[in-house]
């Protein structure tokens, strides 16, 4: 390790994660509580109240009366007009994820909204209304589904108190439905629109006084039903944090040294502001951190062309003195050294792994590995930021973590949080990039310095140099058998990176309870750290998206090695169905994997003959909170092209909230998966990503997309979230039906390290 | 200077750069921001627009290469009585969308595609639309909603 600083070492991202698995780790009781505080605090707002609306409507209906008054105000997620439009407020950022439709869909089910009445309307940033706004960890399901049912729930009871107050009836006596409440003894109806107003006014109820519906009650729940957003989008209306513009706005690119941390020591900057176009040329030295402002060259000028034209005229000699000088060829070396030494410390163990080992009737060993990639979500970053003159700062801005935004701008403003307006745009793809707010601050700090609405457009290539990359790893495993082809003993040594030389950089370490675990009987993770200097984020089902390559490929190497189907053998390690912590949703239920496990293998017809160059290949992986088991049909040709036919995953994340998205998520999900696993990698030379565009990171297209077919099974769990859990498996399933086709153990990623590529 | 038919209108591009890519004239210019910046290399295809009825890489043509073209956008897509296509509601029916980032351009793709080919198979489908990248990979409700939309057209 070298005295500098390391940009990978990142406190602030840690806590981050942090605060978001506090909230997640939450006993329900606990949130109940302060939900309960929370609709005391903002439930009795006026009747008329209109709050202010940022972020496009999507009207379900399209003939709103143009004669229909202000909304009535229930609650922070439930508006209705006398008309009888239902707004409902989506809180949390839309991705891609399907949340502007489906948090939507539980507030309108305990409300007895007809769906065709709801509006939905992107809510404001408030953490005082909403609670957390962020989109991270397949989380908005699972933290919102209490607090939303609840919003509705109590918007109705209202609803039935006002109708039953004019009809001089006791509430018990009516009932809602289809946005109406009903009295049937006198046969009398009151639509939400015609009791709104009265309604609105009355005493709210307290959360835990409102009785939520029965499953089997749903009439919206579970349902197929289409986005939200869908007209906007094929009609290409300005919704993306791209799209957005304000009158007298100006455009910007910054300009960052390739290997973080280099600094700009010499910078044409006259030459530069003489093109065409451009108003103003200035460096920024920036606070140096990554998660904020880095230092660059900001050009800012009448157009993003005029920017991007000028910026080809730019010559920066970067001070690279403190700048990293990280290279992948020499991170491998120095991993496969590091196989060889004691490791730095035990992560996780139960019983005697070394004995067991010592003891056992058959021992494996193998080492996996896999790079580091980029997120490449679509819309490549960008920010429209405006400081006025008063000191107020409003943002137009696609993040995933909006709360985290408005604070992150208000100190790179230097002005207090309060300042600060950040309107929710939709966003063209996370992944989990845009939980860092770095384009925000980066704009923030050249509209500070210009006085003018500044929109930061950054490239292609900006977007991967810059990017917060899912880390790479190496894992040396050895596994041992008893005489009956039982699994015996499993030992990880995980060879990841580290900023600081004591913990693994973001989203870079392995946690308790990754599979095995105590399933094995005798287990060890141990872990040793590389030095590593560039930032590393969350990508899509972080850690689990590598780690489930590495052990659901290994346990495969285990089975083949005692002779056994992989299946059975998987089924032998869960084990009696049981909750591995009683009441913890982050933790795995052995009932729950065996049920998707036998499901999946039923839907492929696991275990059928194959044609020569043909295999199955079957991958079990729990991960935010959801059991998910895939298996993959996959062909490969003597020269080693591939063609995935079908997977079929099989799932249980609880009931499902909205089935199409569910199912969108999934296939997504498994094409993801695919993508990645195939030939996406991000290597480093001398600090620098080598692969900055999309010429040379070959996203997986339509000719390869593989049919997947999607199973849930709707268990009586809390619904969980779909975003994530599906990806995990996908890489194991098609490395183990490669190696049931071929008898070839791949054990890096990408695969095309391997020779491997799509036929 | 360059003059350009978008959508079915004149417009003049006054001082701008016949160097500008469309894409940003279309964008910054003319204000219609429906279509996308992706890469800038003609790689994803989000920025795909009809120029002469032809599926177009807007990012990486020079306006002053086109003078006098017709340029159809997202946003002209629709009929001038605000008519979605048969296209257009099979991907809102078929619920095709994630971010819906690339969509636009997979429309725009797909549009050309079956305005030369009224009934694609798979492989016909595959062909034209490998150009565009979904990057959430809605592959799968893409091809259907190409194909529901061509026995729409059918009828």
């Amino acid at each position: 390790m070298t005295t500098r600083t390391s940009w990978a070492h990142n406190p602030a991202a840690k806590k981050l994660m942090e605060e978001i698995e506090a909230r997640r780790a939450l006993p329900a009781v606990v949130r109940g509580a302060s939900r309960r505080q929370f609709f005391k605090m903002t439930g009795l707002a006026g009747a008329g109240l209109v709050i202010g609306m940022a972020g496009a409507c999507s009207k379900q209906n399209g003939a709103v009366a143009a004669s229909d008054g202000p909304a009535a105000d229930f609650n922070p997620y439930v508006q209705i007009t006398p008309a009888g439009v239902i707004r409902i407020f989506a809180k949390n950022p839309e991705i891609g994820q399907g949340v502007k439709t489906s948090l939507p869909m539980i507030v309108a089910e305990e409300l007895d909204a007809k769906w065709e009445d709801v509006e939905v309307v992107q809510s404001e940033i408030d953490e005082s209304r909403y609670g957390p706004q962020f989109a991270g960890g397949s989380l908005s399901t699972p933290m919102n589904w209490d607090r939303l049912r609840q919003a509705g729930a109590i918007a109705k009871a209202m609803l039935i108190a006002a109708a039953a107050a004019e009809w001089d009836v006791a509430a018990s006596e009516c009932s809602a439905r289809d946005s109406a409440v009903h009295h049937e003894a006198s046969d009398k109806s009151l639509s939400y629109g015609a009791l709104a107003e009265a309604a609105a006014k009355g005493p709210v109820p307290a959360a835990d006084a409102v009785k939520l519906k029965d499953r089997s009650d749903y009439r919206l729940l579970g349902k197929r039903i289409t986005g939200v957003d869908n007209e906007a989008i094929v009609t290409g209306k300005p919704l993306f944090g791209i799209d957005q513009t304000v009158p007298g706005m100006v455009y910007a690119t910054y300009v960052k040294c390739p290997a973080v941390g280099g600094r700009p020591a010499t910078v044409n900057i006259e030459e530069v502001k003489a093109r065409p176009g451009v108003i103003d040329v200035f460096t920024i030295d920036g606070d140096g951190d990554p998660l904020s402002v880095m230092p660059g060259v900001a050009i800012v000028a009448k157009s993003t062309w005029a920017a991007f034209a000028a910026r080809r005229a730019l010559n920066v000699e970067w001070d690279e003195s403190d700048a990293s000088k990280d290279s992948t060829s020499a991170s491998d070396e120095a991993a496969m050294t590091r196989a060889t030494q004691a490791p730095d410390s035990t992560v996780e163990s139960f019983g005697d792994v070394e004995a067991a080992l010592s003891g056992a009737a058959k021992t494996i060993e193998a080492s996996y590995a896999y790079a580091f990639v980029s997120h490449a979500q679509l819309e490549p970053e960008n920010t429209l930021a405006h400081y006025k003159e008063d000191g107020a700062l409003e943002i137009w801005s696609p993040t995933q973590t909006p709360q985290g935004a408005v604070d992150l701008a208000a100190k790179v403003a230097g002005v207090e949080p309060e300042k600060v307006t950040l309107h929710q745009t939709r966003i063209g793809g996370g992944f989990g990039r845009r939980l860092m707010n770095d384009y925000v601050a980066e704009a923030v700090a050249i509209t500070k310095r210009v006085g003018k609405p500044v929109k930061l457009q950054w490239t292609r290539e900006d977007d991967m140099q810059h990017d917060f990359y899912r880390p790479g790893g190496y894992h040396f495993f050895k596994g041992g058998l008893d005489g009956d082809g039982r699994l015996a003993a499993w030992r990880n040594h995980f060879v990841t990176f580290s900023g600081d030389g004591e913990s693994p950089i973001t989203a870079g370490d392995i946690g308790k309870g990754v599979f095995p675990g105590e399933l094995a009987g005798n287990y060890k993770v141990e872990r040793s750290l590389l030095d590593w200097n560039t930032p590393s984020g969350w990508w899509r089902a972080p850690s689990s998206c590598t780690i489930a390559f590495a052990t659901q490929c290994f346990a495969h190497e285990l089975a083949i090695a005692a002779g056994r189907d992989h299946k059975e053998f998987l089924l032998e390690i869960m084990g009696e169905p049981r909750w591995l912590k009683e009441g913890d949703p982050g933790v795995m239920n052995t009932g729950r994997a065996a049920a998707v496990i036998n499901l999946a293998c039923e839907k492929a017809a696991w275990g059928r003959m194959m044609p020569k160059g043909a295999g199955l290949g079957l991958a079990f992986y729990f991960s935010h909170q959801g059991h998910f088991a895939e298996v993959a049909e996959v062909s490969v040709s003597d020269d080693k092209a591939v063609t995935v036919h079908k997977v079929w995953v099989a799932a249980d994340i609880g009931p499902v909230i909205n089935m199409s998205g569910a199912e969108n998520q999934c296939e997504g999900s498994v094409m993801d998966g695919l993508s990645t696993m195939m030939g996406l990698e991000v290597n480093f030379e001398n600090g620098r990503a080598l692969e900055t565009n999309f010429d040379r990171y070959p996203i997986m297209r339509m000719r390869h997309a593989p049919e997947v077919d999607v199973h849930f099974i709707q268990s009586d769990f809390p619904p969980t979230g779909a975003g994530e859990p599906a990806l995990p498996p996908l890489a194991p399933a098609v490395a183990n039906a490669i190696f049931a086709a071929t008898g070839d153990r791949v054990r890096q990623l990408p695969l095309s390290r391997s020779g491997y590529r799509f036929a | 200077m360059v003059k350009l038919v978008v959508n079915g209108r004149e417009q003049e591009l006054g001082d701008v750069d016949p160097q500008t890519p469309l894409l940003w004239a279309l964008r910054d210019e003319l204000g219609l921001v429906g279509t996308k910046f992706g890469c800038g290399i003609a790689q994803c295809g989000a920025c795909t627009v009809h120029v002469d009825g032809r599926p177009t890489r807007s990012c990486v043509t020079p306006v002053g290469a086109i003078d006098g073209a017709k340029v159809t956008t997202i946003e002209g897509l629709a009929g001038e009585d605000g008519a979605l296509t048969p296209l257009q509601q099979a991907w809102i029916d078929e619920d095709v969308a994630q971010c819906g980032y690339c969509q636009a351009g997979q429309l725009m793709a797909a549009s050309a595609l079956l305005a030369d080919n009224p009934s694609p198979s798979d492989e016909d489908i595959d062909n034209a639309m490998s150009g565009n990248l979904c990057r959430c990979a809605t592959y799968k409700r893409i091809r259907k909603a190409i194909h529901i939309a061509a026995k729409g057209n059918g009828q």
